[in-house]
């Protein structure tokens, strides 16, 4: 433990191209580029899913398929494939942000589907009866009351490829993960331990980061944190009172548990 | 396939089969059984919740191979010693369970706890013979999910030597030969559908009235 | 003006094929409520919803103005008329000011002046401005609806559809709901389409009611006055209840009854001639009615409890129910007499002054004798009250009491 502080704290680990700012920018790049590609996918789809209610038994049987999926042996799988294919830099990277992006797949499309299915029926009814076509259900209405759970989705995306790409470092991809592949080739214990807290920081930190943007992103008439009411306090105790005394000022469920 | 190379490395293969079995299934059972208590803590008192839950989505943030490398350092093991997957995977499987138990005995119908208390069930028997039983079905829709991640993630573990059906991945990677990371996947998702399966059943078999409301 | 030509639905086909909606031909007059009544899956949603092509007839036309709905874009079509369902569908993601100005702003309006709008609605549904920040998640369910109601209004569109707006909430805000809902179109004079299963409702709020039977068949269309007196068949006559006579007295004004002079006795002071007189039935209660200042009724009082030379105070009360006012229905009359503990209703003039009493035997009278008036004819057709009354050239326009 004491090594991987030494090590954290000696500055030539830092810089250069194996520094750790040289490889927490490729971890990101590889994590963004994987998530975005994934949204741009799954979003679409589940969307598409919740919408009209169509081939909603593919959402449940992919998404637990792909958990039991073995990440290692789908990584390893695809990256000797992409050696024996393709030549360069696109051999290992194609295939390592490949399967990255097949495993954030699932969570956002599962939760996209989940969130607009679960969309109060009266809300997509009264939608409809005052004449807003397909898409302005879908954008206005559907997609906006869904986002808490795609953004819990996105999140838990997020996550799975933050791993996922710390893995990959095995089948010779940049990123954190070569400190803890590379130190354990090297019987470098300190080495090890540092990647491994600097993946650690980078996923708590990265899921703080996207927690923060739904905040922005999610209406507080959905999660019910205090609005920025005009209304007076005895507005409020009204409100309560008219309520039974019960939920109106308490927060409701942060979307669903991750899948 | 080289079903040959398969023949010839069936005791080996076999072996890595029963470490991963019980590499995952120990950490499962072990998870669920703290998370229960806890799950229950949480739900008793919101003082709790907010704080169990905090540590247990921290938990569960971190990803487990940096757990596999970190708990080493922290329990004193080596390496290479089982003991750390097992450690981080009841982790990972706690800071799953927790939300879901007191999320779960929370979503039983307030009707339901109140006619308990009203027949003078004390607390802790209600929670045990009406609210628990209750919330099986949630909690073990919860428990399927940890236990076939668990199956995925135990196989992570072979970076750090530690043996299981994840070292076919990498003598695949090794060998340059498909043969056995195409095995080590099958059996992964045959060890993850014989562990959703046996939940399934068991929750089926516990929660028997689910089953008379459906048949209706 | 809404016409349903010989329209039908049916859903899903062979075995499995029902019809929701069976040759409805109905005309609905502009500016008034029209209710669709009528037990749960007799078909009023889905004729509700083939006004604005929420659902597609099997066969024949709906028509607006003479205009076929079909040759209109139908979210278009949705645009110009408003809709309120029963729980409500307000957007939970959307302030309560932001779901008022919803369809405005999708006709382009900017969206300053589509809340600005909004806000004014608010009031005229009976809501503070304040609330207009609010999420729907922070409202109870009556704000809601009310809410609803206002979403609907806010294009200010000629017709509006109401799925059971007010079955989600409690019987006292329902009341409330009504009763506001009522003043409220007294001032718009929307064409209304409002759909209940609730009979009483229809009664209350409709200028006209259609009775749907199981299969969608049109079993009576008429006034509500006239669907309580006259049904037309075992099933409208099941269905609006055992109470339906006594109801019925609410469409019938009380008019000249005999109103007797009655002694009263001002709050405060005490009977002149001490507590009873000699010539009452000696152990049974004097009733004698108390007034205020304004000689407006505030009680009865048992004389015979009165100690001699003491004020009536409000303790000593016993309240009557209703009161007889000259508009009076006959409902309310024969109310007031069975309410008073002297078995004799209070009658007041318009500015609510005790004028005298009524007798529960002169309104059993009148009743009678507005029965025999009253002609008795099928009363079934395709504008509410056709043929109930004779000679009339508009039944439509003319079928709804004032
Ligand atoms: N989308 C649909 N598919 C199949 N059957 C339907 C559908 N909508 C309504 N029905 C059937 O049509 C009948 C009338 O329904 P509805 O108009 O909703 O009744 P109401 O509003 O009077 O309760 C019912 O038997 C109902 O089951
Ligand atoms: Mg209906």
């Amino acid at each position: 433990m004491t090594g991987a502080w030494d090590w954290l704290t000696t500055g030539a680990n830092w810089s250069g191209a194996s520094g750790v700012w040289a490889r927490l920018l490729e971890h990101l790049w590889y994590t963004m580029l994987a998530l975005a590609v994934a949204i741009v996918i799954a979003m679409p789809i589940g969307a598409a899913i919740g919408h009209t209610g169509r081939a909603t038994g593919l959402v449940s049987g992919l998404a637990n398929a792909l958990r039991a999926l073995p990440t290692l042996g789908l990584l390893i799988l695809l990256a000797l494939w992409g050696l024996s294919t393709f030549k360069g830099d696109i051999a290992l990277l194609g295939p390592a942000i490949t399967v990255l992006v097949i495993l954030a797949i699932p969570p956002i499309l599962s939760n996209t589907y989940a969130g607009i299915a679960a969309v109060d029926p009266a809300a997509r009814d009264a939608a409809i009866g005052m004449g807003m076509t397909g898409r302005e259900v879908l954008a206005k209405v559907e997609l906006p009351v869904a986002m808490p759970l795609i953004m819990s989705g996105i999140r838990s995306a997020f996550l799975q490829v933050v791993a996922t790409a710390t893995i990959a470092a095995v089948v010779s991809l940049g990123g954190l993960g070569r400190y803890v592949i590379d130190g354990y080739n090297q019987q470098d214990y300190s080495k090890m331990v540092a990647g491994a807290l600097l993946v650690a920081v980078l996923a708590i930190v990265g899921d703080r980061i996207l927690a923060l943007i739904g905040y922005f992103m999610i209406s507080p008439g959905l999660t019910g944190r205090k609005v920025r009411a005009r209304a007076t306090t005895a507005d409020m105790v009204v409100a309560i009172r008219q309520e039974g005394g019960s939920t109106v000022l308490e927060p409701a469920n942060q979307a669903g548990a991750r899948s | 396939m080289n079903w040959n190379w398969l023949n010839r490395n069936t005791d080996q293969i076999l072996s890595w089969l029963l470490a991963h079995l019980w590499l995952a299934a120990l950490p499962t059972l072990l998870g669920l059984l703290l998370a229960l208590p806890l799950g229950a803590i949480a739900f008793r008192y919101r003082w709790s919740y907010a704080a169990l839950i905090t540590v247990a989505g921290l938990l569960y943030t971190i990803p487990s191979i940096a757990l596999f490398v970190v708990l080493p350092g922290i329990l004193g093991t080596r390496i290479l010693n089982p003991l750390n997957v097992v450690v981080a995977l009841t982790l990972f499987t706690l800071a799953l369970l927790v939300r879901v138990v007191a999320d779960a005995l929370d979503s039983v119908p307030p009707p339901v706890r109140q006619s308990a208390t009203a027949m003078g069930y004390r607390p802790i028997r209600s929670l045990l013979t009406v609210q628990l039983p209750l919330a099986i079905p949630v909690i073990g829709a919860g428990l399927r999910v940890a236990a076939v991640s668990n199956v995925s993630l135990v196989s992570v573990a072979a970076l750090l030597g530690v043996p299981q059906l994840g070292q076919l991945f990498l003598v695949g990677f090794q060998l340059d030969f498909y043969t056995p990371i195409i095995a080590g996947i099958v059996l992964c998702l045959l060890v993850a559908a014989v562990f959703d399966t046996i939940i399934l059943v068991a929750v089926r078999l516990a929660t028997p009235w689910t089953r008379a409301v459906s048949h209706r | 003006m809404i016409n349903f030509d010989n329209v039908s639905k049916t859903f899903g086909e062979g075995d499995h094929r029902t019809a929701a909606v069976d040759d409805l031909t109905i005309e609905i007059p502009t500016g008034k409520i029209t209710v669709f009544v009528g037990p749960s899956g007799c078909g009023k949603t889905t004729s509700l919803r083939m006004i604005n092509r929420m659902i597609e007839p099997t066969s024949g036309t709906v028509l607006i103005d003479g205009v076929d709905t079909r040759s209109i874009d139908a979210p278009t079509l949705r645009r110009g008329i408003g809709y309120v369902i029963q729980n409500a569908g307000l957007f939970p993601h959307r302030t309560v000011l932001d779901n008022i100005a919803t369809v405005p702003v999708l006709q382009g309006q900017s969206r300053r002046s589509a809340r600005a709008t909004a806000a004014e609605l608010l009031e005229r549904v009976g809501l503070p401005e304040s609330m207009g920040q609010r999420y729907p998640a922070q409202l109870s369910g009556g704000q809601q609806q009310r809410v609803g109601v206002a979403r609907a209004l806010a294009a200010d569109p000629p017709v509006m559809l109401m799925d059971e707006p007010f079955s989600a909430v409690d019987p006292v805000v329902r009341a409330q709901l009504q009763d506001e809902f009522t003043r409220l179109q007294a001032e718009l004079g929307k064409t209304i389409v409002f759909v209940t299963h609730d009979i009483d409702e229809a009664v209350k709020l409709g200028d006209g009611i259609a009775v749907l039977a199981i299969g969608g068949r049109l079993a009576q269309y008429a006034t509500p006055a006239e669907v309580l007196s006259h049904p037309a068949d075992d099933f409208v006559a099941d269905f609006v209840g055992r109470d339906r006579g006594y109801r019925a007295l609410s469409f019938t004004a009380a008019g000249q009854l005999p109103v007797h002079e009655e002694p009263t006795l001002r709050l405060g002071s005490s009977p002149a001639r001490g507590p009873a007189p000699s010539s009452a039935p000696v152990g049974e209660p004097y009733w004698v009615l108390v007034v205020d200042d304004a000689r407006q009724p505030r009680g009865w009082v048992d004389a015979r409890r009165l100690t001699s030379g003491r004020g009536v105070e409000l303790g000593d009360l016993v309240l009557g129910g209703s009161l007889a006012d000259p508009h009076a229905s006959l409902r309310t009359a024969l109310d007031a007499a069975l309410s008073s503990p002297s078995g004799r209703g209070v009658a007041i003039d318009a500015d609510g002054r005790v004028i005298g009493t009524v007798a529960a035997r002169d309104v059993l009278r009148a009743i009678e004798a507005a029965r025999v008036n009253a002609p008795h004819s099928p009363g079934q057709g395709t504008s509410p009250g056709a043929g109930a009354r004779e000679g009339e050239a508009d039944p439509a326009a003319a079928a709804v009491p004032s």
